[in-house]
């Protein structure tokens, strides 16, 4: 497989969000606007492809029967560092991702390219499997983060498009999570079926 | 009613799926009959309680008398992980027929979320103690059950129904919990 496969297949093709239906409680918890939502998927990227490296390069030395919980530790470790500096330098971030910052550890999508990739390739291809995966999750988040802000707020990033008195309200708060997730997997599905 | 209170606020105010967006990969994957959900959440109860109680013990006993609070997160997932290895072992050998009923949700607990959730949750608790963090962690283990048996009972009956091509399987369910989560949404403020 030749690298810029690797690396464009986490955009469409496997996305994340959208196709796999991975990591779905920060896509949800945390997309009520396009900057926190841009924030978590930066965070996991970081974590990815840091995860995605150091198993890469000590996968011949860890026994293959604790090979889960050792990638969990290395996945932890990262996201530590993240948790530590993004409390120093973004505290607005860190209070409003709150406690889905810590929950990246269990996000199946680290774990899962862990398992499927890095333990099984060479270093510079699962870096950039981790940076594929990592900004496609990313940008699925932004999309459902701008659509939400759009819809509840009539904001784009904190600009105004329109009036906030006409926004739907229902769209930042939980249901619309759930309801303008459902709409926009339906419309990549059939937009999938016509390519 | 301090007490009272908190199991009314986790189980329908709160609650951790529909308002938290904890345990959704769970709620989404084990939701296609009542059966396998009253399973999941018989394994998800039965974990999330040990895992708090543990979990708690660890914070006040390791991890604040020496300073390193930071480290929460690498112990507390390597704790879970393991405890449910050991929960699974133990059960096996104890009670078969318990075994037999949720043995096969166990492995699938160690990445739900609201694990982990719930037990850094408890854990900021006002002047929390290990009584309030089971009562805590017991309510929002039945609120994880209400949604996902609900829920189950609702996609039992979506499958007769006639779904427009395109929002067959993972939207419809989306947009159904959405709606669920819309219904949830009338119990804020009663406490």
């Amino acid at each position: 497989m030749n690298q810029w496969n690797n690396f464009s297949k986490g955009f469409f093709k496997e996305n994340a969000v959208f196709t796999l239906l991975l990591g779905m409680c920060p896509t949800l918890g945390v997309t009520s606007s396009a900057f926190d939502g841009l924030g978590m998927g930066l965070a996991t990227t970081f974590v990815l492809v840091m995860a995605n490296l150091v198993i890469a390069l000590i996968k011949n030395l860890i026994p293959d029967k604790v090979r889960i919980p050792a990638f969990i530790v290395v996945i932890a470790t990262f996201v530590t560092i993240v948790e530590m500096t993004m409390q120093a330098y973004l505290p607005d971030l860190f209070e409003s991702l709150g406690l889905f910052i810590p929950l990246i550890v269990v996000n199946c999508l680290v774990l899962g390219r862990a398992e499927a990739f890095a333990s099984k390739n060479n270093i510079g291809s699962s870096i950039i499997d981790g940076l594929g995966m990592g900004l496609g999750f990313a940008m699925a988040l932004t999309i459902l983060g701008a659509l939400r802000e759009i819809l509840g707020s009539g904001k784009v990033f904190g600009t105004m498009i329109f009036p906030e008195d006409y926004g739907m309200l229902v769209f930042v708060l939980a249901p619309g999570a759930f309801i303008a997730l459902g709409y926009l997997i339906a419309f990549i599905n059939h937009v999938k079926k016509e390519a | 009613m301090e007490y009272v209170l908190i199991v009314i606020s986790a189980i329908f105010v709160n609650n951790i799926v529909l308002s938290q967006f904890l345990g959704i990969c769970p709620f989404l994957g084990v939701s296609k009959k009542i059966s396998t959900g009253i399973g999941m959440t018989g394994a998800v109860t039965f974990v999330m309680v040990i895992a708090t109680i543990v979990t708690f013990f660890i914070q006040k006993a390791v991890l604040e008398p020496f300073g390193v609070e930071y480290l929460q997160t690498i112990t507390f997932i390597l704790v879970i992980a393991s405890l449910v290895q050991l929960v699974e072992i133990i059960l096996k050998k104890v009670s078969p027929p318990l075994y037999q009923a949720l043995g096969v949700f166990l492995p699938l607990i160690t990445t739900n979320c609201a694990i982990l959730g719930v037990a850094i949750l408890a854990l900021g608790l006002e002047d929390t103690n290990i009584v309030k963090s089971v009562v805590f962690a017991m309510s929002h283990a039945v609120g994880f059950g209400l949604a996902l048996v609900t829920f189950a009972g609702i996609r039992e009956q979506l499958d007769l129904m006639d779904v427009p091509k395109g929002m067959r399987g993972t939207p419809i369910a989306l947009v159904v919990a959405g709606l669920l989560a819309l219904a949830f949404m009338g119990f804020a403020g009663i406490v």
